[in-house]
């Protein structure tokens, strides 16, 4: 247990670093989601073109990849940020086309008479998705955007390999000099289980809280 | 049928103005409507007119076609070919303008549609409110007016999923009211519905009708059609079959295939 309270103060600044990538890219990715979403059940086939492409792209190379990519090819081009800010973004796109896809199930178990009806009373594109078939897909799938949470809780560990020091990167660190990674790295796994038990805890209830009855 | 209006010396002269107003009392006009699923066509070579305050009633077998041409009035299916005028306009194709050709047309379907996760009221209220700007106060004025001229409005804080068939139905009729409709569709509104609710629902259509409103009804009951209908369009194999008042229609249809459809659906 020593060597988690010697080093207390630098676990707390690596879970305080997991916990705003994870935070600003789980926002990030569910505006992002949100677009491609409906981009991708919109009537317009350019932009079903984009959506899809934007997916398969997104979910088809490894995050690990896509992290160093952009943190030794961006600078190239000319685009420099900080390692935690190209962090988050790259998440933040990556696990958006991952809700873009459960968004996209949600709306496709909404029944289409739904958005007919929507149609019919002269309700546009964008306010019957808005205000009818997305109020009632997000119901259905906010357990799988939960798990996707979760996995992007652990997937910003992936950001220790690019340099940034988040709860995984500090375990790390003092495992250099402590050279006992069972108790370390057991301290960070809890932490993440944390986490994701908070993750599940909030899922379930807005499920009970949304559900609808049809 | 508009003689008397039209034998103005003035009007006489004015040729194309006379055609205009008469081109203008027709509230629906579909010509040479085709429509295809794949190679199954559908609709073929549809035309049908129905005057401003007419009740036009669509029956025939099922597979008919009568459903698409339903569907197609507002758009909801894409016709392959041909022209539909609203009001005297052709109906826009896509878009904002389609947009606004469908909150003058109501449409009430077989299966309600109402939206599952909002209460009746607030089913009622959101098109006049996102589509035609109404304020909240109004909306809720109008909202209520309409569920007790349905019949329900006690029913106004429930949920759809928590009220009868019937009593669903009624209310996608209310919400479809609430946009000052210039014509209603209805797509076999009382078909899934159980025997003793399609009265209160049909009844609710008799009214409608009584008050004037231009309404086309697909649909399976003849008695609807008898009561109230100006019109009955008997549909088979995507072709209109034949046209003609209720009485004559059911007393004495004049080709073999609306005999042959009568036969059964009245036997019993």
């Amino acid at each position: 247990m020593s060597p988690l309270l010697d080093h207390l103060p630098e676990f707390w600044q690596g879970l305080i670093v997991t916990l705003q990538l994870t935070a600003a890219s789980f926002a990030g990715a569910a505006v992002m989601g949100l677009v491609i979403a409906a981009m991708r059940v919109s009537p317009v086939p350019v932009l079903r073109g984009i959506g899809t492409a934007y997916v398969e792209t997104l979910q088809n190379l490894p995050l690990l990849v896509l992290l160093v990519l952009a943190v030794f090819g961006l600078p190239e081009i000319g685009l420099q940020a900080g390692l935690q800010a190209t962090a988050t973004i790259v998440i933040a796109l990556y696990e958006g086309a991952y809700i873009a896809e459960a968004l996209r199930s949600g709306v496709n178990a909404v029944s289409s008479g739904q958005g007919e009806a929507a149609r019919a009373l002269g309700l546009n594109f964008s306010q019957s998705l808005r205000h009818v078939v997305l109020p009632q897909a997000l119901r259905t799938v906010i357990q799988p955007i939960g798990n996707i949470f979760i996995a992007l809780t652990m997937n910003t560990s992936l950001a220790a390999a690019v340099g940034v020091v988040e709860l995984t990167a500090a375990a790390n660190r003092v495992n250099l000099l402590e050279a006992q990674p069972i108790p370390i790295f057991v301290g960070a796994g809890l932490a993440y289980a944390l986490i994701a038990a908070c993750a599940g805890f909030v899922t379930g209830r807005l499920e009970r809280r949304l559900a609808v009855v049809r | 049928m508009y003689g008397n209006t039209l034998t103005y010396a003035g009007i006489i002269h004015y040729g194309p103005l006379y055609l205009r107003f008469r081109k203008k009392m027709a509230m629906i006009r579909v010509q040479g409507l085709n429509k295809w699923f794949g190679d199954h066509h559908v609709l073929r070579d549809i035309d049908l007119h129905v005057a401003q305050g007419e009740v036009v009633v669509v029956i025939g077998p099922s597979g008919s076609g009568k459903s698409t041409l339903c569907r197609c009035l507002n758009r909801l299916e894409s016709a392959g070919s041909g022209e539909i005028l609203i009001d005297g306009v052709p109906a826009p194709v896509e878009g904002r303008d389609l947009a606004r050709l469908r909150a003058d047309v109501g449409m009430v379907f077989q299966s309600f549609n109402l939206f599952q996760h909002k209460t009746v009221l607030d089913n009622i209220m959101l098109a006049p409110m996102k589509v035609r700007g109404a304020s909240r106060a109004e909306a809720e004025k109008t909202a209520r007016d309409l569920l007790a001229r349905v019949g329900i409005a006690e029913q106004a804080g429930k949920m759809p999923a928590q009220l009868s068939g019937g009593q669903q139905q009624r209310a996608a009729i209310a919400r479809a009211l609430a946009m000052r409709p210039k014509v209603m569709l209805f797509d076999e509104p009382t078909s899934a519905l159980d025997p003793e609710m399609v009265g209160e629902v049909l009844d609710v259509m008799v009214q409608l009708a009584a008050d004037g409103m231009t309404m086309v009804v697909v649909t399976h009951e003849m008695g609807f059609a008898r009561r109230a209908a100006d019109r009955v369009v008997f549909m088979d194999d995507g072709q209109i079959v034949e046209t003609a008042e209720p009485n004559a229609f059911f007393e004495s249809p004049t080709t073999d295939r609306a005999r042959n459809f009568l036969a059964k659906v009245l036997t019993h």
